[in-house]
C-alpha cells in the first residue's frame, strides 16, 4: 500500500520534473503562448462565475464606444462586448479541442493502418487522402457544412473532414520509419501479432510530430471555425461565438469595436498556439529544425 | 523532368474524378432540403408543384442515373443551374472568375514581395530586433482572421483616413472598361483610360494587401530559414573565400537556392489564398467567386456550392501542377535531365 | 631575409560546446611559409588543420574565438576589418576546398561563379569579359570544350572536372598563396594524382605559394618543401620534407609514415591504433601519450613543447632520432 502511494508519488514527481525540464527549455514566446492558452482554458471553465455582465443581457445603451464602464463598448443590442468576447471562448475553444482531437484520432488511425499494413490498405487510404487535400480547405468545409445544414456540430464535422488527412500523412510517415527499427523487427520475429506490434511497439514512438502539429493546428481550427460562423454556417446568433460576433460587427463596421474584441481573441489563440507549437518542435523534434 | 511532369499530369484526371464524386456524394447527403430553396413555403403541400419541380431539377431519378448524368454534364462543362440566380453555374462562375483571379494574383505579388523582403531582412539581421520585428509582422499576418483584419483596416484606411476608396472593384457609378481579359487593371490600360486604371488599382490595394499579408507568414518563415541554411553551406564559404561581402553571399548565393523551396510552397500558398479570397471578397463586396460561394453557402444553393467547390479544386490542382513544373524548372539538377 | 607569405604565431581557436564550455581546437601553433614554397600540413581527421587555415582566413563561424597572430605578407589578419580582409581573400589568397560538389553553388553555372571571383576584385571587368576569362581559366586547367562548360552547372561536371574548375577559380586573380584543404580526398583514386599534378604544375609555373592540407603523408612527400604534422590541435613535428621522413623524431609522425601505403605489397599497412581525443576531453600531458608505444609517466603529466631536437622541430619528451641512430649502430 505505502509502496503504491510512494510510487505514484514518484510518478507525479517525475511528471512535475518533466514539466520543469520543459519549462526550462521552452523559449519565452512559447511560455507566453502557453499562458494565453491557459487563460482561455480557465475562462472556458469558470467564466460564468466571473463578475461580468450576462453576455445575452442588454445591459447598456446601444452601440456605445469603449468606455470605463464597457471596456470594449456595447453592440447593436446594448450587450457588453467584453463579456461576450470572454463568453465566446466557451464556444470556440472546446470546439477546436474536439475537432483537433477527432482529426488526430481518425487521421492517425488511418495513417497507422496505411503505413503499417501497406498494400491495398495503403492505396485506398492514401488515395482518399489525396482526393481530400485536392479541395481548398475552406471550400470543402463550406460545402460539407452547407450540405449538412448550418450549425456548430455540422461545422465541426466539416472541419474534421478537412483536417484528418494531415494527421494520416504524418502518422503514416512516422510508422513507416519506425517499422524499420530494430526492436520492431525483433518483435515481429518474436511472433507478436500485427495489432500488438502496432499498438505496443510502433505507435508509442510516433506521437511527437502529431502532438506538435496538433498544437499548431489548434489555432488554425479556431480560425476556420470562426470563418464558418462568419459566413453563417457555424454558430448562430445570439450565441456569442467569435466569428458570428465579427459578422454582426461587419454589418455595422462604422462601430468598429463590436468586432474588435472577438478578433483580438481569435488572434491571441492563433498566435499562442503557433508560439507554443514552435517551441515544442524546437525542444522535441530536433530533426525538423 | 518530363517524366515527372507527365506522372503528375496522369494523376490529375483521377483526382478530378475523386473530387467530382465527393462533390456529388455531398450533394446527395444534404440534410437541408434543396426543395426548400426551390419551392416557396406555402406551395410545399401542393404535391403537383413539388413533383414538377423535382422533375425539372432531376431530383426524382435513381442515384446511379443521377451520378452518371452529373459526370456527363461535368465533362461538358455543365455545373448545373443555380437555384438562386436561375442561370448556369458555369456561366455565373465564368463571369466572376476574373475578379477573383485579379485579386488573387495581386495578393500573390504583395505576399511574395513582402515575404521575400521580410525574410531577407530577418536573415540578414538574424538574432537582432529587426529579425524579431520582421518575423512578428509576418506571423501576425498569417494569424489574423482575415475577415476581421479586412474590416478593421477598411474602417481605418477608408472611413477614418480616407486613403483608399471603399468596397467593390470600382466606384459605384463608374463603368468598367471594355472586357478583354476581365482584369480591370489590364483592360483599363488597353482602353487607354489612365484614371480608370488608377481607380481600379486603388480599389485593389487594400483587399490585395489584406490577402497578401495572410500568406506573408509562410513565405517569410521559409525564406528566412532557407537563407540562414544557405549562409552556412559550403558554397557560402567558397563565396566568402572569393572575397564576397556578406550581403553578396546572401543575395547572389543563398537567395537563388532559397527560390527552390519557395516555389514548392507557392501551391500550398495558393490554397491559403483561396481560403482568404472567399472571406476577403465577403468583406470587400468583391464580385468574385468567393462572395458567390458565401452567398451560395448561406442560401443553400447546392449546385452553386458544388460548382464553386469543383472549380476551386481544379484551380488548386492546376496551381500545384504549375508549382511542380516551376520547381523542376528552377532546379538545374532536375531541369537538365 | 624575405617576409614570409604566411606566418602563424601562437594561433589559438576556441569553440563552445552545447553546455557553454570552451575548448581549443587549435592550441597555439606556429607555422610559416616563404613565397613560392609548398607547406604540407598533415594529420588525422579532427586534428585542427582546417580550423587553423580557416582562422587564418577569418572564415570561421562567428561562435569561434581566435587568439594569437596570423600574418599574410607581414600584415596581421586577426582583428583586421572585414572590408579589408575581403580584398585579400580571393585576390591574394585562393582556396581549394575538399568537396568540390558542395563547394560550388548548385544553382549557378560554373562560368558565372568563376566570373564572380574576378569581378568581386575588379569592377571594371564586364560580365562578358569575365566569362571569357573564366573560359580561358578552364582551358588552363585542361577542361575540354571550355566554351560549353562555362554555361554548365556543377552537377554536370564529373568530380575531377569540378575540382579542376575549383582550382581555376582559385587561380582567377593570380593569387600569391593557395590554400588547398584536402583537394583530392573526395575524388576517385585515379583522378587524385592528376589533380595533384595539375595543382603542383600550375603553382610552379605561376610561382604561387601553396599550403596543402592532407591526411596522407604520401601525398605531400614529393611536393612539399616543408611539412608540419598536427595532432589534436598542435603541431607535433615540423621541418623540411626530407628529415621528416628520414630523421623522424616524433612517434606520431613515425606512425603516420607506417600508415602510408607503399608499392611493396608484402609490407602490411600499419594503422595507428585508437582515436584522437575529443577537443573537449584531452588527457593531461602529451595528447598522443594514450596511443604512443613509447609513452612513459612523464608523457602523461607534462606536455612537451615544440623545439628543435635534431633535424626537425618536435614536441616529444623522448624523440626517436637518438634511438634510431642507436639501433643503426
Ligand atoms: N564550428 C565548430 N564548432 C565546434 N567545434 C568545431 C567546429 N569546427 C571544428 N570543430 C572541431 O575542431 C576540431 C578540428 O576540426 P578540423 O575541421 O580542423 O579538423 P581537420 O584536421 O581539418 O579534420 P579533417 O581531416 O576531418 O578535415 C574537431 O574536433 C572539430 O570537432
Ligand atoms: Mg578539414
Amino acid at each position: 500500500m505505502t509502496e503504491l502511494v510512494s510510487s505514484s508519488d514518484a510518478v507525479k514527481r517525475a511528471r512535475f520534473n518533466g514539466l520543469k525540464w520543459l519549462m526550462r527549455r521552452l523559449p519565452l514566446t512559447s511560455k507566453i503562448g502557453a499562458a494565453i492558452l491557459l487563460f482561455w482554458i480557465i475562462a472556458v471553465l469558470t467564466v460564468s462565475f466571473w463578475p461580468i455582465d450576462d453576455p445575452l443581457a442588454m445591459v447598456g445603451r446601444r452601440l456605445q464606444p469603449p468606455s470605463g464602464d464597457y471596456w470594449l463598448g456595447t453592440d447593436a443590442l446594448g450587450r457588453d462586448v467584453l463579456s461576450r468576447t470572454l463568453h465566446g471562448s466557451v464556444w470556440s475553444i472546446p470546439i477546436a479541442f474536439v475537432v483537433v482531437f477527432c482529426a488526430v484520432v481518425i487521421g492517425s488511425a488511418m495513417g497507422a493502418v496505411a503505413g503499417f499494413f501497406g498494400g491495398w490498405w495503403d492505396s485506398i487510404i492514401m488515395r482518399l487522402v489525396d482526393v481530400t487535400v485536392s479541395f481548398p480547405p475552406i471550400l470543402l468545409a463550406m460545402a460539407v457544412a452547407a450540405m449538412l445544414g448550418p450549425g456548430l456540430a455540422n461545422a465541426s464535422i466539416a472541419m474534421v473532414i478537412v483536417w484528418w488527412p494531415i494527421y494520416a500523412r504524418l502518422m503514416r510517415a512516422q510508422v513507416l520509419e519506425m517499422r524499420e527499427r530494430d526492436h520492431v523487427e525483433a518483435a515481429v520475429a518474436g511472433g507478436a501479432g500485427p495489432f500488438r506490434v502496432l499498438t505496443i511497439h510502433v505507435l508509442p514512438l510516433c506521437w511527437t510530430p502529431t502532438l506538435i502539429n496538433a498544437t499548431m493546428d489548434f489555432g488554425q481550427v479556431v480560425l476556420l471555425a470562426a470563418s464558418l460562423s462568419f459566413i453563417g454556417l457555424g454558430a448562430t446568433p445570439p450565441s456569442p461565438e467569435w466569428g458570428s460576433m465579427i459578422s454582426e460587427g461587419a454589418a455595422r463596421f462604422y462601430n468598429w469595436w463590436i468586432a474588435f474584441g472577438p478578433g483580438m481573441a481569435i488572434l491571441s489563440v492563433v498566435l499562442a498556439s503557433s508560439f507554443l507549437g514552435d517551441g515544442l518542435r524546437d525542444v522535441f523534434d530536433r530533426r525538423s529544425t | 523532368m518530363l517524366a515527372y511532369v507527365i506522372k503528375r499530369l496522369i494523376a490529375i484526371p483521377f483526382l478530378l474524378l475523386g473530387v467530382a464524386s465527393v462533390s456529388f456524394m455531398l450533394s446527395q447527403m444534404t440534410k437541408g432540403d434543396p426543395l426548400a430553396a426551390l419551392v416557396p413555403e406555402r406551395m410545399m403541400s401542393n404535391t403537383e408543384v413539388v413533383a414538377a419541380v423535382k422533375a425539372e431539377w432531376g431530383l426524382d431519378k435513381p442515384l446511379p442515373v443521377r451520378y452518371a448524368a452529373y459526370l456527363g454534364n461535368l465533362v461538358q462543362g455543365d455545373l448545373g443551374t443555380s437555384f438562386a440566380t436561375r442561370r448556369p453555374v458555369a456561366a455565373d462562375i465564368a463571369q466572376r472568375l476574373p475578379a477573383t483571379l485579379e485579386l488573387v494574383v495581386c495578393a500573390m505579388i504583395v505576399g511574395t514581395t513582402l515575404g521575400l523582403s521580410l525574410g531577407l531582412l530577418s536573415a540578414k539581421y538574424r538574432g537582432s530586433v529587426v529579425d524579431s520585428l520582421a518575423r512578428m509582422v509576418a506571423l501576425v499576418g498569417s494569424s489574423l482572421p482575415i475577415f476581421w483584419s479586412g474590416l478593421i483596416l477598411l474602417y481605418l484606411f477608408s472611413v477614418r483616413l480616407s486613403i483608399v476608396p471603399g468596397t467593390g472593384r470600382l466606384p459605384a457609378r463608374v463603368d468598367p472598361p471594355p472586357d478583354v481579359t476581365g482584369f480591370y487593371t489590364i483592360d483599363s490600360l488597353i482602353a487607354g483610360d489612365l484614371s480608370l486604371f488608377l481607380q481600379s488599382i486603388a480599389h485593389l490595394a487594400l483587399p490585395a494587401f489584406v490577402l497578401g499579408w495572410a500568406v506573408t507568414g509562410i513565405i517569410t518563415r521559409l525564406v528566412r530559414s532557407s537563407l540562414i541554411e544557405g549562409m552556412a553551406q559550403d558554397y557560402a564559404r567558397t563565396a566568402r573565400a572569393k572575397g564576397a561581402p556578406e550581403h553578396v553571399v546572401l543575395i547572389n548565393h543563398a537567395l537563388p537556392n532559397a527560390m527552390i523551396p519557395l516555389l514548392t510552397i507557392l501551391g500550398f500558398t495558393f490554397a491559403y489564398l483561396i481560403t482568404g479570397a472567399v472571406l476577403t471578397e465577403a468583406i470587400f463586396s468583391w464580385p468574385g467567386i468567393g462572395s458567390y460561394a458565401v452567398r451560395a453557402a448561406s442560401s443553400l444553393d447546392y449546385p452553386a456550392i458544388g460548382g464553386v467547390t469543383i472549380v476551386g479544386s481544379v484551380a488548386f490542382l492546376l496551381a500545384n501542377l504549375l508549382t511542380d513544373i516551376g520547381y523542376a524548372w528552377a532546379n538545374p539538377r532536375i531541369r537538365v535531365h | 631575409m624575405t617576409t614570409p607569405l604566411l606566418e602563424l604565431k601562437d594561433l589559438r581557436v576556441g569553440f563552445k560546446d552545447a553546455e557553454g564550455n570552451w575548448a581549443e581546437a587549435v592550441c597555439g601553433i606556429d607555422l610559416s611559409l616563404d613565397p613560392g614554397k609548398v607547406l604540407g600540413i598533415v594529420g588525422e581527421s579532427g586534428s585542427g588543420k582546417s580550423v587553423a587555415m580557416m582562422a587564418f582566413l577569418q572564415l570561421l563561424p562567428s561562435g569561434a574565438r581566435v587568439d594569437g597572430h596570423a600574418r599574410f605578407m607581414g600584415e596581421e589578419l586577426i582583428g583586421m576589418p572585414a572590408s579589408r580582409i575581403r580584398r585579400i581573400r580571393g585576390k591574394d589568397i585562393g582556396c581549394v576546398f575538399q568537396d568540390p560538389l558542395t563547394a560550388f553553388n548548385p544553382v549557378i553555372p560554373i562560368g558565372k561563379q568563376i566570373a564572380e571571383a574576378i569581378r568581386l576584385h575588379d569592377r571594371s571587368v564586364s560580365q562578358r569579359d569575365a566569362i571569357k576569362e573564366a573560359e580561358r581559366l578552364l582551358e588552363m586547367v585542361s577542361i575540354p570544350q571550355p566554351a560549353r562548360r562555362v554555361r554548365q552547372y556543377p552537377h554536370e561536371f564529373s568530380g575531377g572536372m569540378r575540382q579542376r574548375a575549383m582550382i581555376a577559380m582559385a587561380l582567377a586573380n593570380r593569387p600569391r598563396l593557395i590554400i588547398a584543404d584536402e583537394p583530392t580526398t573526395a575524388l576517385d583514386v585515379t583522378v587524385q594524382a592528376q589533380i595533384l599534378d595539375l595543382l603542383v604544375d600550375l603553382r610552379k609555373e605561376l610561382d604561387i605559394g601553396l599550403v596543402l592540407i592532407t591526411h596522407d603523408l604520401g601525398v605531400v612527400s614529393g611536393i612539399a618543401d616543408e611539412i608540419a604534422v598536427m595532432y589534436s590541435g598542435r603541431v607535433v613535428e615540423r621541418g623540411a620534407t626530407e628529415p621528416i621522413f628520414y630523421e623522424t623524431a616524433h612517434p606520431y609522425t613515425s606512425a603516420l609514415i607506417g600508415a602510408v601505403p607503399t608499392i611493396d605489397e608484402a609490407k602490411p599497412l600499419d594503422p595507428i591504433e585508437g582515436t584522437p581525443p575529443s577537443i573537449f576531453a584531452r588527457p593531461p600531458g602529451c595528447s598522443f601519450a594514450p596511443r604512443c608505444k613509447r609513452a612513459q609517466d612523464k608523457c602523461r603529466s607534462n606536455d612537451p613543447a615544440l623545439e628543435f631536437q635534431g633535424a626537425t622541430a618536435s614536441a616529444c619528451h623522448f624523440p626517436m632520432n637518438g634511438a634510431f641512430r642507436a639501433e643503426i649502430q
